[in-house]
């Protein structure tokens, strides 16, 4: 009697062992953001979760009190002791990383940079899926204040520093659309404004573009403090009919504006899309459907057709994801 | 019981148990002395066990917590990220334990990895650009030693100054950008290994080796203890507590550079926030060991078993997934815990 059941258990354990194999065999992941209590990668890693629900993964995240260099490293080294099969992260540090990524490579685990590079140190990862492709958002926000103000009249760009790389690589763009572009012909670039990012003197200079222009018809802020402060300013001025302000902002900082209809429409990318073909692109490589080198292409449900591009950069969206009053209420970041 | 003659007496039996070499008043003939303690109760109540049950502690509820954590190599890897601290925290023992604190390691790690890799950058040979950072080590802990001593500032305020100083000029020498491209023999100390233990934790080891007989066994580092227990009575016994001080200070700029040192190797690069709030970290090791925060007591084992411990804790939590918020907790609890305990065996063995 007691033998038999000495067997049954036996067998009944050899099946549980069977099955935690099995439910290991699945690829495993694991995202370590830039620092906990973020709502941008809050969204980041929902996107993950329903990813590997659909594509079959395990899934988990954990990520260090604050963004300094070296607090992703402990995480790192941890998850390669774990056996994950992918790490993804986004990375604080464009190269204090590298030797732990090479270990971590050399145990064979796949490194993916998400939502920013480590540039110039591209070699240390397997591949980066970042949110955009940003050669599109000068063009996408000219368009998307041309079609406010009816492709006619004065507009100006309140801008973060005078020395953001983002933002200055987005106003050339920006430039050079309104002129060479005859759509946009009637439209005249009165002015770029810095706001430094810093609400109270965005705020500031977003005064001073509405009394110095009178008959200014938009506002581009191509970063979220400058947005949120340029609609503040337009919505106490009472000129939310005459001045349309658009650029890049959250859909939580916005969503205020929207609802009240001082700002119509404004862009950013989806960070939940970012997390979303991570996830997809992680089981695909790592179950050998598809091979992690440029020109290589997946069909990811809900995004499209997706292609690995020169040096194993990955863009996530063609183009911004525009917000309105339809869309707004589906996103929490 | 002490012995009267001066107003507030050395300890006889001070924290490392052992006779103090200078002041030891005659006992007077006709007082009566509390019995000894046994021996067990001299060796087992002490701060440092209480740190190595923690420890032992530690260790079981890591392997429990989850199966990838019981494994040497993963220890000792996780450990290098852990042992410039580690070594720094060796060198703030004694100057705890001599009445001071010093809180600007961190930053003057920071500020001479910035002056290595800058001289690196701008050309010199490599051996050069690790001279500077020492003499650049040597410079912040003789500046910090002139105004504790030679202003007769507190080192709390002196350090908390220069703590922001250093790492103001650090920020203003290198920039917002990091520096790097260092050749290959200097990058990568944490994965040479020597017997399959990385270099750094050699280091420490070493390290707590040549520190611990330096205070146990020599003159100056007896002397270290009668500073922090009674400055004035030392100064009475002809300790020349000014130049051991400054000592301290001096090692602690020396010391901080060799951390910086290692970790610009680990990391392979340099930026003004190296390290940033390792000065807390290191802190903790030195209290988690039971060296009293007013100075007087402490021993360099009780730093050891600590910087494992935090090792330990850490990777433990780290390995098992625990969210970083409850890791917080779980330090500051322990932190609590062993003050605490260290109070406690401190009163008892005043008696």
């Amino acid at each position: 009697m007691l033998r038999k059941s000495l067997i049954a258990g036996l067998i009944a354990g050899t099946a549980l062992m069977a099955t935690t194999a099995l439910a290991a065999d699945k690829t495993s992941i694991v995202y370590i953001p830039k620092n906990t209590g973020n709502p941008y990668f809050d969204s980041l890693v929902q996107g993950f979760v329903d990813g590997c629900e659909k594509a079959g993964c395990t899934f988990t995240t954990a990520a260090p009190a604050t963004a300094e260099a070296t607090s992703q490293i402990p995480f790192i080294t941890a998850q390669t002791q774990r056996g994950v099969n992918v790490i993804a992260i986004s990375p604080n540090s464009p190269d204090a990383l590298d030797q732990v990524f090479d270990r971590a490579r050399a145990k064979g685990t796949l490194v993916f940079a998400v939502n920013g590079d480590i540039t110039g140190n591209t070699q240390h990862r397997d591949a980066a899926i970042l949110p955009v492709d940003f050669t599109k958002t000068g063009p996408g926000q000219v368009e998307l204040v041309g079609s406010m103000i009816g492709y006619e009249g004065e507009i100006a760009i309140l801008s973060a520093t005078t020395d953001a790389p983002d933002q200055n690589a987005w106003i050339k763009d920006m430039v050079a659309t309104l002129k060479s572009n005859p759509k946009y012909a009637k439209m005249t670039l009165v002015a770029t404004v810095y706001g430094d990012d810093e609400p109270q003197k965005s705020t500031t200079v977003a005064e001073a573009l509405l009394s110095k222009y009178p008959n200014l018809k938009g506002i581009i802020a191509p970063t979220t403090v400058g947005i949120a402060a340029a609609a503040q300013v337009v919505q106490s001025a009472g000129k939310a009919k005459t001045v349309h302000v658009t650029g890049l902002g959250t859909p939580n900082q916005m969503r205020p504006f929207i609802k009240d209809g001082t700002v119509s429409a404004f862009q950013l990318w989806s960070p939940y899309n970012e997390g979303l073909l991570s996830a997809y692109f992680a089981v695909a490589v790592k179950e050998g459907k598809i091979k992690n080198e440029p020109g290589a292409t997946l069909d990811v449900p809900g995004l499209g057709k997706v292609t690995v591009g020169p040096d194993h950069v990955i863009n996530t969206q063609a183009e911004l994801t525009t917000f309105n009053a339809a869309n707004i209420d589906k996103f929490n970041f | 019981m002490t012995p009267v003659g001066s107003p507030k007496p050395v300890d006889a039996l001070d924290s490392a148990g052992q006779q103090p070499t200078a002041t030891v008043s005659a006992p007077q003939s006709g007082r009566e002395f509390a019995p000894a303690r046994p021996i067990w109760q001299v060796l087992l109540i002490r701060p440092e066990t209480v740190t190595l049950a923690l420890l032992i502690g530690a260790i079981i509820v890591g392997s429990q917590l989850s199966r990838f954590f019981l494994d040497i190599s993963y220890i000792l890897e996780s450990s290098t990220l852990y042992s410039e601290y580690s070594i720094v925290a060796l060198m703030l023992t004694l100057v705890i334990i001599s009445g001071e604190i010093d809180l600007s390691p961190a930053s003057m790690m920071a500020l001479s990895a910035c002056v290595f890799a800058s001289v690196f950058q701008a050309g010199a040979p490599i051996w050069l650009a690790i001279l500077a950072s020492f003499a650049c080590g040597l410079a912040m802990g003789a500046f910090n030693a002139i105004l504790v001593i030679g202003f007769r500032l507190p080192s709390i305020i002196v350090t908390i100054g220069t703590l922001t100083l250093y790492r103001g000029l650090a920020q203003v020498l290198a920039g917002d950008r990091s520096i790097s491209h260092f050749p290959d023999w200097f990058v990568g100390i944490d994965y040479r290994e020597i017997l399959d233990v990385p270099v750094p934790v050699i280091l420490f080891t070493v390290a707590a080796i040549i520190v611990g007989l330096f205070l146990g066994m020599t003159i100056p580092g007896r002397q270290i203890y009668q500073i922090g227990t009674n400055e004035i009575a030392a100064r009475h016994a002809g300790i020349r507590v000014q130049r051991i001080k400054a000592g301290l200070f001096v090692g602690m700029g020396l010391v901080a550079s060799l951390a910086g040192l290692i970790t610009a190797s680990r990391l392979a690069s340099v930026r003004y926030d190296m390290a940033t709030g390792g000065e807390l970290q290191m802190v903790l090791m030195v209290m988690l060991g039971g060296t009293y925060i007013f100075g007087g007591r402490g021993t360099i084992l009780g730093t050891f078993l600590a910087s494992w411990l935090l090792v330990i804790i850490a990777t433990g939590m780290t390995v098992a997934n625990i969210v970083v918020t409850s890791q917080l907790i779980v330090m500051g609890v322990l932190l609590i815990t062993s003050i605490i305990a260290t109070n406690a065996i401190y009163a008892r063995s005043q008696r």
